[in-house]
């Protein structure tokens, strides 16, 4: 399914490295299986911390694919991305970290089901 | 010379500005500048006058391009020929004499200088309509004159008038102004369809492509012109009007604006020549006020009332001889009566100033002695107004009846007579109650009376020799024809229509001096001569039968409001009830849409659960069916 387009090397090492390496596939389903699990995390879980835990990890299961795509492909823009990702997860993590601390002084809880304030 | 006319009006309209800016400031020193712009305006009018009786031609200016939008365009023209020569003259000396007038009467009111700003703004407005050389400009001055009026009707806006107050005056005069002021739109619109022109002089040029829609169009002016100069059907303003101060019901609704009617009909002579239903139906709009308003005024008691009804019923008169194709004295009549009527109303002022107030004539009477400059105008007044031979009365209303008899109209030349005779009667009456017999209250009998003053007694005296010589101008029996030819070269007589011979002359004029003498008669014998308590018995009693009719004026106003103004006002009602609040409010727009959008929000809110999961949730299967839209 996925064709690697590395310029065909002649040294039987390299092409020794290649045959050893992990494939691309794998690194994939390892990154659907924790973007799911992420998802899923986001979802079911109530406690606003978890949620947030989920998110990182759904991010970062986009960070594995990336990586894995940019080293298939050859490509740098994939490690690029995922640089700038990690940048913004990290004010993410900053900003919603300090949204649990004034969550938790106001309502005494980080429980998700009881912060409906806008609702009609 | 060509600019210098357009300062006529300009004159009174700066004098107008100055005084409502700066009035407050002025004080007494603002009645100079109006009567100085009233001066100024009548001296260049006499320049104007004189070039063009001279034998210059009608003199034409145009000050700037008003409006351009497609087809239309229209100058800010002025147009001096001779109809609107003698016009000028009129209103800018009338005018200038009741400026005067005012000095004194309006003496000490609070608001001294909003009223001769209002007079001079007036006068501006008369005297725009006057020169307009285009349908549009006369029909601004038309408007103006009509707003002025209803300011200085309602100029004493705090004061009852007759169980209401000025403003409902006021109001009525402009509303019913209003009726026929739609009118006179209606026909400028049609003119403007059919020739693609407004200029008075182009119009005439094209009268040819006029001919379809003549009679239409001069049916709507005369509408106008009923509305301007109080005739049936739309009159009922005119007696309401004397709410306002007796110099403005002297200057506004006596000598100048109400003629306008008359002047514009005039002006449109060579329309109504080619329609010769409308010509009749002015004749009998005309004859039907003179005669109906002459009745009315038989028995009122209020002073400036009997003025008034006497004011419509001349007018009627003009009305006959325009209709009747006879323009040269409709016009005529409007100088003459321009000045009884004005000096009348003076006098009349005078007299109401004198009593502090008080208009009822049967609480008059014994005057002669105590104003006796009043007296003797106002007997000049009354013996031009009841047609006296050789007053100016006498000799325009005699013009008027025997051209109306040469056209071949009889019934309005018979309504004419009889009205006649009883112009002669109630003129009397009002004369001999107020002047003649002993004092008939508290008022009169004590000596503290308003004894006017030089200012208001000169243009009296004035009035009153105008009211005798121009009557001279055009004299029976081809005597004296000035008058006629002059007005004749811009609105000659009805093609077919000629002065009649010296023998039906002497016996129309015969007829109609017996029908006067026995209206100053009948007055003498009821009002005059009898002792005083005779005339008390005969004021004070309560009018039956017929004089109720009279009294009650025919019922004119209550027909007019049951048919008219309650059922309009009731359908405003209904249709504020009805479409307003039911449809607009409650119904369909302001409540129905609220509620559909208040319905819709309360629906789609069920999507706002709050609840962070639930959103999540959402988000993950937007961007999940989203996924699945690209792959």
């Amino acid at each position: 399914m996925l064709q690697p387009i590395h310029q065909p090397t002649p040294h039987s090492r390299t092409r020794e490295l290649e045959s050893r390496m992990i494939p691309t596939e794998q690194y994939l389903v390892l990154s659907a299986a924790l973007f799911v699990i992420g998802a899923a995390g986001v979802l079911i879980r109530r406690n606003a911390i978890f949620m947030l835990m989920s998110i990182e990890l759904m991010l970062n299961a986009v960070n594995l694919a990336f990586v894995a795509f940019a080293r298939n492909w050859g490509d740098l823009a994939g490690q690029a991305f995922v640089l700038f990702v990690m940048t913004v997860a990290a004010a993410e993590v900053a900003v919603g970290l300090a949204l649990m601390v004034v969550l938790f002084r106001v309502k005494n809880t980080l429980d998700t089901d009881h912060t409906d304030l806008l609702r009609w | 010379m060509d600019n210098s006319i357009a300062w006529i009006p300009v004159l009174p309209l700066i004098g107008f500005a100055v005084n409502i800016l700066f009035g407050v400031r002025l004080k007494a020193a603002s009645a100079w500048i109006a009567v100085a712009a009233m001066a100024g305006a009548f001296a260049l009018s006499v320049g104007a006058f004189s070039a063009v009786v001279g034998g210059e031609g009608p003199i034409t200016t145009k000050l700037f391009s008003w409006m351009v939008a497609g087809r239309l365009s229209v100058d800010m023209g002025f147009l001096v020929d001779e109809c609107s020569a003698i016009m000028l003259m009129v209103v800018t000396f009338v005018g200038s004499l009741i400026h005067v007038y005012s000095i004194g009467y309006m003496h000490g009111d609070p608001r001294y200088s909003r009223f001769f700003a209002y007079l001079n703004l007036f006068a501006a407005m008369m005297l725009i309509l006057v020169l307009g050389d285009n349908y549009l400009v006369m029909f601004m001055g038309w408007e103006g004159v009509g707003l002025c009026s209803y300011l200085l009707i309602g100029f004493w806006f705090e004061k009852p008038f007759e169980g209401a107050t000025t403003r409902e005056a006021a109001r009525k005069a402009f509303v019913v102004n209003r009726i026929g002021d739609f009118g006179f739109l209606i026909a400028i619109l049609l003119v403007w369809t059919t020739v693609g022109t407004l200029n008075f002089q182009a119009v005439m040029s094209q009268s040819e492509a006029m001919t379809g829609v003549a009679t239409a169009v001069t049916l709507l002016l005369l509408l106008g012109a009923t509305g301007k100069s109080a005739q049936i059907p739309l009159f009922v303003w005119l007696p309401d009007a004397m709410a306002g101060p007796t110099p403005v019901s002297a200057l506004i609704h006596a000598a100048t604006m109400v003629t306008a009617g008359v002047y514009m009909i005039a002006r449109n002579a060579f329309l109504f020549d080619i329609a010769p239903i409308s010509a009749s139906a002015v004749v009998w709009i005309g004859a039907g006020t003179a005669f109906f308003a002459a009745t009315i005024g038989l028995i009122q008691n209020d002073i400036k009332k009997v003025l008034a009804y006497s004011t419509i019923s001349q007018l009627g008169y003009m009305f006959i001889a325009v209709g009747a194709g006879a323009y040269a004295f409709g016009l005529f009549h409007l100088v003459t009566h321009a000045f009884f009527k004005a000096l009348l109303f003076l006098g009349a002022g005078a007299v109401i100033h004198a009593l502090h107030d008080e208009q009822d004539i049967t609480k008059m009477g014994g005057l002669r002695k105590k104003l006796p400059v009043v007296y003797w105008t106002f007997v000049i007044g009354a013996a031009a107004l009841s047609g006296i031979p050789f007053t100016a009365g006498f000799f325009s209303k005699d013009g008027i009846l025997a051209m109306t008899f040469a056209s071949g109209n009889y019934g309005p030349w018979a309504l004419g007579v009889l009205g006649a005779g009883m112009t002669a009667f109630y003129t009397w009456r009002l004369v001999f109650l107020t002047f003649h017999g002993e004092p008939r209250s508290e008022m009169a009998k004590s000596g503290d009376l308003h004894v006017p003053g030089l200012v208001m007694t000169i243009p009296l005296m004035i009035l009153a020799a105008g009211s005798i010589l121009t009557g001279y101008v055009e004299l029976p029996f081809h005597m004296s024809t000035w008058f006629s030819h002059l007005i004749g070269e811009s609105a000659p007589l009805r093609t077919g229509l000629e002065h009649p011979s010296a023998s039906v002359e002497t016996i129309l004029m015969a007829i109609s001096i017996a029908m006067v003498a026995t209206g100053v008669v009948l007055a003498w014998k009821k009002y005059g001569a009898p002792s005083s308590e005779a005339i008390e018995a005969t004021v004070s009693k309560q009018p039956a039968g017929i004089s109720k009719v009279l009294w009650d004026k025919w019922y004119v106003d209550e027909v007019y409001n049951a048919a008219v103004v309650r059922p309009v006002v009731w359908s405003a009602q209904k249709c504020w009830r009805i479409f307003d609040d039911w449809v607009i409010h409650n119904g369909l727009v302001v409540f129905g849409g609220g509620l559909l959008w208040k319905s819709v929000g309360f629906f789609l809110s069920f999507w706002q659960t709050g609840k962070t999961g639930s959103y999540a949730f959402a988000l993950v299967v937007g961007t999940a069916f989203l996924v699945w839209l690209v792959l």
